[in-house]
């Protein structure tokens, strides 16, 4: 057997005037938590539902599991999870009914009443899905998505409407599934989720892979330079270096070691992110062929001469 | 924790098991739901009040009231709104709500989605049927049937008004925009039909012709005419349209439109909303 999870090469999904998914090439490996990120209409929930067979694309070969979605069939189904946006379904279901019911499709469904505790729903479990809060039923959507015991679980922007301790109490569920071997396909809007979940992070812009890698080194922002900032005479001083560690010795000497305010900050996850798609869209502009690794750097670049401006 | 090794073990349940599980579902939604309750399985026994308390007439010599023609017509309204406007909003909100969207997503048979609306729609019928004859007889002196021959009518008028209605119901459930306007694209016909098919207007035979036309081309009027072969004695039967209860006919239009309604089922069911997919 394969190990990769998820194969797609050379994806297609045009609509009558557009084209939503250009040419998309994904390898998501057995075990593996994989983070999609991208803007609105960049094709991810479009290239996610291909997966999960819900649409039928256009042209490229996707391979989920060992089979074609769009030809496979209810065995295949239940060794999935899908965990769809927007669903307002069940309202007038309690959360254990519904958890119940849909452990029933499953050939071997986890205990529900585990479940509903699982996502931190025991105390609403005899309340109607209606009158839960947004993030509550969200997580009625992640128990049904995960009570059949799939194999390759789809996240589509999970914790949207969780307040922060409801998110950190998900990022321990999918650690836990994670753990217990389950594939994770993730599409999130929060980069500090894809950081803190995801083995590997790629970002999808105009229909495309524009680039992806492990969450700590995206766009080369563990190389880029890191910007020294401190407080001096009432003002904020800041320094653009490769060498963080001798400005702040510098820095140490002459303030007799304790400086004022220090900071040292590398572009953040979100900062490499911005830039990419930025970068995206500006070569799509102008007609490019993609980014090629150094040009993604440019975006960083401009953040931290724009700090620079500041110094002496 | 060994969540991936234990896939695979087991067999998927039945399709029937599904089905049935999934009837039960869709029993719990709809009697919980109060939209539901008040204008599918309600408005009838509503009407059907209404109207009795309006209408006091007694037919010359018969010892009919209008009330008890009333209650005979209303049981097919009462069918056709627990199975038509019932399914031509229910599988829209479905649609609109992500509940196809979610079976599609699970190893779920589309049988098995269509084996719980047929338990949903048999049950909640029986029941719009018991409390609509259960108001005739002890509101306004309705009847049983006492004869053999008119339970029979009654059964196959029940049972090829149930199955049209309900193909039709599914059918139309793909006209509505969205969800949300689904009450108002359904409902609307649904009472104009009523008028036209001489349930709320009594006798039939008086209704303007075109009108009457327009009614017969439809199931609904020969459900009701079937219906009132089976409640009303049959000195009745001058009161209708051709002066005969038309039982042959009845038979023929009904079962053409269980025939036909199943065809436009199969024809325009979709499982996502327009545009999608």
């Amino acid at each position: 057997m394969s190990d990769l999870a998820v194969r797609v090469r050379g994806l297609v999904k045009r609509y009558s005037e557009q084209v939503a998914v250009d040419g998309l090439d994904l390898d998501i490996h057995r075990g593996e938590v994989y983070a999609l990120l991208g803007p609105n209409g960049a094709g991810k929930t479009t290239s996610v539902e291909i997966m999960e067979g819900f649409r039928r694309r256009s042209a490229g070969e996707v391979t989920v599991l060992g089979e074609d979605p769009q030809r496979a069939g209810r065995a295949w189904r239940a060794r999935l999870g899908i965990v769809s946006q927007s669903a307002t379904d069940l309202g007038e279901l309690t959360v254990r009914e519904a958890v119940r019911h849909y452990a029933g499709y499953f050939p071997a469904p986890r205990d529900p009443d585990e479940v509903v505790e699982v996502v931190g729903l025991t105390e609403h479990a005899r309340k109607r899905i209606g009158k839960l809060s947004g993030g509550q039923r969200r997580r009625v959507d992640v128990a049904l998505g995960i009570v059949g015991r799939p194999e390759l679980l789809f996240l589509d922007e999970p914790t949207t409407g969780f307040d922060p301790a409801a998110r950190r109490q998900f990022w321990t569920l999918v650690a836990d599934l994670s753990g217990a071997g389950t594939t994770i396909l993730l599409t999130t809007h929060y980069l500090d989720e894809a950081e803190a979940l995801a083995d590997r992070v790629g970002v999808i812009a105009r229909g495309r892979l524009v680039t992806e890698g492990d969450p700590a080194t995206l766009g080369g922002r563990s190389s880029a330079k890191a910007v020294v900032s401190w407080q001096e005479d009432g003002r904020r001083m800041t320094e653009e270096t490769d060498t963080p560690d001798t400005v702040v010795a510098g820095l140490m000497r002459r303030h007799d070691g304790a400086v004022p305010g220090l900071t040292i900050t590398r572009p953040s996850l979100e900062d490499a992110y911005l830039s990419l798609i930025g970068a995206a869209s500006a070569d799509d502009l102008t007609g490019g062929t993609g980014p090629a690794d150094g040009a993604t750097g440019a975006g960083d670049d401009e953040v931290a001469a724009a700090a620079g401006k500041g110094s002496r | 924790m060994s969540t991936a090794e234990k896939t695979g073990t087991g067999t998927l349940p039945s399709t029937l098991r599904l089905g049935l599980s999934r009837g039960g579902i869709e029993l719990k939604q709809f009697f919980r739901e109060r939209d539901s309750v008040v204008f599918t399985f309600g408005m009838p026994a509503f009407l059907l009040l209404l109207l009795a308390t309006m209408f006091t007439d007694t037919f010359e010599d018969t010892g009919v009231t209008a009330s008890m023609i009333f209650t005979a017509s209303m049981i097919a309204a009462g069918i056709m709104s627990t199975t038509l406007v019932n399914l031509g909003i229910g599988v829209a909100m479905d649609r609109e709500d992500g509940t196809l969207k979610r079976l599609q997503g699970l190893p779920t048979p589309k049988a098995a989605y269509f084996i719980g609306k047929i338990v949903l729609v048999l049950v909640a019928t029986i029941a719009e049927v018991a409390l609509l004859l259960a108001l005739g007889v002890a509101l306004y002196d309705v009847d049983l049937p006492s004869t053999g021959a008119k339970w029979f009518t009654f059964a196959w008028v029940f049972l090829l008004g149930t199955v049209a209605c309900a193909a039709l119901g599914i059918a139309i459930s793909s006209l509505p925009r969205s969800g949300r306007s689904a009450g108002a694209v359904i409902m609307l016909p649904f009472i104009a039909l009523q008028f036209v098919s001489g349930i709320l207007f009594n006798p039939i035979k008086d209704l303007p012709s075109p009108l009457l036309e327009i009614g017969s081309l439809l199931p609904l009027k020969w459900m009701a005419q079937g219906f009132r072969s089976v409640f009303l004695p049959d000195v009745m039967v001058v009161q209708e349209v051709t002066g005969s209860w038309e039982l042959g006919r009845t038979a023929l239009v009904l079962g053409a439109w269980c025939v036909a309604g199943l065809a436009l089922c199969l024809l325009t069911f979709r499982w996502q909303r327009r545009g999608e997919g």
